[in-house]
């Protein structure tokens, strides 16, 4: 078990303290030049998060959540939305923020397997709760979704579509091969300004007919059964 | 002075070496200068001596492709296989030339030179690799990154020729022969987005994503009403909340677009946004604080039932003619202010330090934001560097780039740190540059045969002095007006207070709606099919001189002609309560004709079942998937316009906030099917981030007046009780 790690630096001005994992720290460019090296910093991923506290103040919290499957400590008030959380503190930029309301969609992230605006959540809520983002959805970018996204070439602006990819992504995982109808259900909270609504329907029919249907195993009380297909067949 | 093009070759470190282009005013003298450290010269090609090839893209990256498209141009030319290919962003440099994405200029602005730029490369590498076998140019030959001598099957990958190849004449960019487009292999040949697979797994490539050591963030809490000053803020109690670190009253200075307001620089932006709530601003609103768009609607309804304040354009005497029609119609056509809102709020990061300004920006064109930041802080534009970050959706909004000299200012005052300044959606909905609205008055008359014979439009805009707001005009030209043998265009003004530009296929988005409704009622008084009706008028516009038309007789001829075909237009019996639209426009140097099949229930809603599009943008469409993204993606960014988006202001305010005041379509309201055809003519290949929209708005339209008999002459739709069924 991974347990997160605090490093209370030294007091800043106004009584501020930064908790500040070495690792992410070090990852940093030391150059404001480039913004590539400065985007670039990758915390190894079995490193746990480590949020950075904002302020010395008797209102802030210290809450535990799991995100992409580590655990994290974070330091924030308790109605800072956890879409802030994941960017601001804990630096995952994959989320986006859009709209600020639970109108638009990009904050979308899983948590405990549920589509969710982050930008509606706090991370009082969040607590305890396990949380997955765009950058835990697989850990080598090769999600069905992910990859009939690239084969489709849906993204224009890009922007929307963590958001879309997540939603999708809840709406396989209960129906594998969900209908045109399924697909505009489950989508239709996630906005894209760029119109690629065509490409979003193709390639989340592509990427249920890369997955393989789950086969319902028999389990010790039960006598074995033959292989059962879910009922939501649709069109490809 | 005249345009001057030529190369220019540099060493890279380990034996590469990089090809620039260098055109407009800069002189052979100034490419030799020394640059500063850290940038490249403005070189599109780098090979390094391990044979890895990085193109870089000059043009900013919002959506159309532009990081795609370019760089394929380039390697189709430089002969590599596209997969071999890394791309990199430029920074602004003047010495990129145009820098910019709008207007659809992307891709007729550099199909030519980024051409030569790759064949000039390839040039470069075959006289190196002859050079060392002592053969002649003729006898090599270049395929995927080699030079092969044809003769012996010899190779030589690019990697090995890049250190010789630099020492090789740089060929004159008049004179260089380009491929023979039969063999490409990847233009033509649809391409991924090279971002797509950072996209699909988020990593942090936007301009909201940067990220700097010891980064501050700012939110900005702006005059309401356009003009307003801060006469006190609350800012001592502001800057004791939690995380803020500065709260700073900005006086505004309208000359670089800088408006007055209270800036709150926080450790976070939700810390900065949280303490906003507890500001208290005192305001001199100025001007506009009385002012409502529904008081302006008013007057422009009483304006158009005047004489209009001036009249241009006028060809025969449409009065007399309208005297003694044999029938008139009146038409009355409105259209609203409508908000850009990209999904991504509009950001700036900027670092003042120094004596130096350096952005990170998402700017649709950056020159302009490079300028305004440099006098927002006080230094010359050589000491701001802006680089470019991928932007979350352009559609104009970013050709404007007042939240760059925004996060300049702030930077100044936060000498030393880094700032990332970030809007709100609801300061983007409040502070756009509005595509601004608009009302026609026709006068139509008929001869006893129903044929037009006269045409009147009083057109009321926005405007003061004689001028109307930026993009809120019209002119004369507009098909079919010069079809008809006694017409006039009047102009009234109506003031505004807000600020207006241009809007993905400005002008040309209004106008079609317009002008392509009004062609379908023409053609319906004569009694003609409206495809038959449009050819007719097409043949009578091309019987004016060449400078009357306004367009391509031949091209509009032939996407509508196609358009007609593909959708069964006149040869379906459709059910009850369907119909289908059509409508053409020419807008950015592209042929557009569009047909809409659509369903209206009783209650007005209304399902798109299926949307044909036929274009012609030149000869060669660069990268199909990249184009048929635009196309869907124009009609769908029309579909929006269409139904339910509307700006007002109420005491000087902007009264919608977020999206759900200011709809888009969402997945479940998309159109069931998108039939996209490129007709290929012989012309250079032009830009798709705009044309494909102005016709899908009239196409829809002109539809419901064929499913109901309603002809709908007001936007949004929603306005007379329309929604997505």
């Amino acid at each position: 078990m991974v347990v997160a790690l605090y490093l209370l630096d030294r007091p800043l001005e106004g009584g501020v303290w930064v908790a500040c994992d070495c690792k992410a720290r070090a990852g940093l460019g030391k150059r404001f030049g480039s913004p590539a090296r400065a985007l670039r910093h990758e915390v190894p991923l079995d490193a746990p998060f480590t949020g950075r506290s904002l302020r010395y103040n008797w209102s802030i919290m210290a809450y535990k959540l799991t995100v992409n499957g580590r655990p994290a400590t974070v330091d924030a008030d308790a109605d800072t939305p956890l879409l802030w959380v994941l960017r601001d503190i804990m630096h995952l930029f994959g989320t986006k923020y859009g709209c600020g309301i639970g109108s638009c969609g990009a904050c979308t992230v899983h948590v405990n397997g549920e589509a969710i605006r982050s930008c509606q959540m706090t991370i009082a809520d969040t607590a305890g709760k396990k949380v997955v983002t765009i950058e835990g959805l697989s850990p080598d970018g090769k999600h069905p979704l992910q990859v009939a996204w690239q084969e489709v070439d849906v993204p224009q602006c890009g922007y929307c579509q963590a958001g879309q990819i997540l939603s999708a992504a809840a709406l396989l995982a209960k129906k594998p091969r969900p209908t045109d109808a399924d697909i505009d259900d489950a989508l239709s909270g996630n906005l894209c300004r760029c119109g690629t609504h065509m490409s979003i329907r193709k390639a989340v029919h592509r990427a249920a007919s890369m997955t393989p249907l789950p086969v319902i195993k028999p389990t010790a009380k039960t006598t074995a059964k033959p292989t059962t297909k879910p009922k939501t067949g649709g069109k490809k | 002075m005249n345009r001057r093009d030529f190369f220019k070759a540099t060493a890279l470190i380990g034996g590469g070496f990089a090809l620039g282009l260098y055109s407009d005013s800069e002189t052979p003298a100034q490419a030799q200068t020394p640059r500063p450290a850290g940038l490249e010269p403005s070189a599109f090609i780098k090979i390094a001596a391990d044979g890895s090839v990085t193109l870089i893209n000059r043009a900013p990256e919002i959506g159309q492709g532009m990081r795609t498209t370019l760089p394929m141009l380039i390697a189709e030319e430089l002969d590599i296989d596209w997969k071999s290919v890394r791309v990199e962003q430029a920074d602004v440099d003047p010495r990129y030339g145009g820098q910019f994405t709008g207007g659809s200029g992307g891709t007729p602005s550099a199909w030519e030179p980024l051409r030569r730029v790759g064949a000039a490369a390839r040039m470069m590498l075959v006289a190196a690799a002859a050079q060392e076998w002592g053969a002649a140019l003729s006898d090599c030959h270049t395929a995927s990154g080699e030079v092969i001598h044809s003769a012996t099957n010899r190779k030589l990958a690019y990697g090995q020729l890049a250190a010789k190849a630099l020492a090789m004449p740089v060929p004159d960019p008049a004179t260089i022969k380009l491929k023979d487009p039969a063999s490409y292999k990847i233009i033509g040949k649809a391409t991924g987005g090279v971002d797509v697979p950072s996209i699909v797994t988020g990593k942090p490539i936007f301009g909201m994503d940067v990220n700097l050591p010891g980064m501050l963030y700012a939110a900005f809490h702006k005059t309401p009403v356009l003009g307003g000053k801060v006469v006190s803020a609350n800012t001592e109690a502001v800057a004791k909340l939690p995380g803020v670190k500065k709260v700073l009253v900005v006086p505004g200075n309208p000359q670089i677009g800088l408006e007055s307001g209270v800036v709150i620089v926080a450790q976070t932006w939700w810390q900065a946004q949280t303490a906003r709530k507890k500001l208290e601003v005192v305001w001199d609103e100025g001007k506009w604080a009385g002012y409502n768009t529904s008081d302006q609607a008013k007057k422009a309804a009483e304006l158009l039932g005047q004489a209009p304040a001036s009249t241009i354009g006028k060809v025969g005497d449409p009065e007399a003619e309208l005297a003694k029609a044999a029938k008139v119609i009146e038409a009355r056509y409105e259209y609203p202010l409508i908000a850009h809102a990209p999904l991504e709020p509009q950001n700036c990061t900027a670092c003042f330090k120094d004596g130096k300004l350096e952005l990170w920006s998402t700017s649709q064109i950056p020159s302009p934001g490079i300028s305004g930041a440099a006098r927002a802080v006080g230094v010359a534009p050589g000491d701001v560097t802006m680089h470019l970050l991928r932007a979350g959706g352009g559609f104009g909004r970013r050709i404007y780039n007042d939240m760059v000299v925004d996060a300049a200012w702030v930077a100044k005052e936060l000498a030393g740190t880094p700032v990332k300044l970030l809007w709100s959606r609801e300061d983007d909905f409040a502070h756009d540059f509005y595509r601004p609205g608009g009302w026609h008055h026709f006068k139509i008359g008929l001869d006893a045969s129903g044929k037009t014979i006269a045409l009147h439009d009083h057109f009321v805009g926005y405007g003061e002095s004689g001028r109307f707001v930026d993009s809120g005009g019209v002119g004369p030209g507009e098909f079919p007006c010069r079809t008809i043998p006694n017409y006039a265009l009047g102009h009234s003004m109506v003031p505004l207070a807000v600020r207006t530009g241009a809007l993905r296929a400005p002008g040309s988005n209004t106008h079609a709606f317009i002008f392509q409704c009004l062609t379908d009622e023409l053609a319906h008084a004569a009694g003609k099919d409206p495809v038959a009706f449009r050819l007719e008028q097409l043949a009578a516009l091309e019987a004016l001189p060449a400078n009357q038309r306004g367009m391509d007789i031949e091209r509009m001829r032939m996407v509508l002609n196609l358009v007609a075909e593909r959708s069964g237009w006149g040869k379906k019996t459709l059910p009850k309560g369907t119909g289908m639209g059509v409508a053409f426009y020419f807008s950015h140097r592209g042929y557009f004709a569009e047909v809409a099949q659509i369903k209206v229930s009783a209650k007005k809603e209304i399902k798109v079942e299926k949307v044909w599009v036929v274009g012609d943008v030149g000869h060669t469409i660069v990268n199909p998937s990249g184009a048929e993204g635009q196309v869907c993606g124009s009609v769908i960014d029309g579909m929006s316009q269409l139904m339910a988006q509307e700006i007002t202001l109420a005491k000087g305010r902007v009264v919608q906030e977020n999206y759900s005041e200011h709809p888009m379509v969402r997945l479940n309201q998309a159109p069931r099917e998108i039939d996209i055809h490129f007709h290929k003519s012989n012309n250079p290949p032009t830009g798709l981030g705009e044309p494909a929209l102005p016709p899908i708005l009239p196409a829809i339209a002109n539809a419901i007046f064929s499913a109901t008999g309603e002809r709908v002459r007001t936007l949004p739709l929603a306005k007379l009780g329309y929604s997505w069924g």
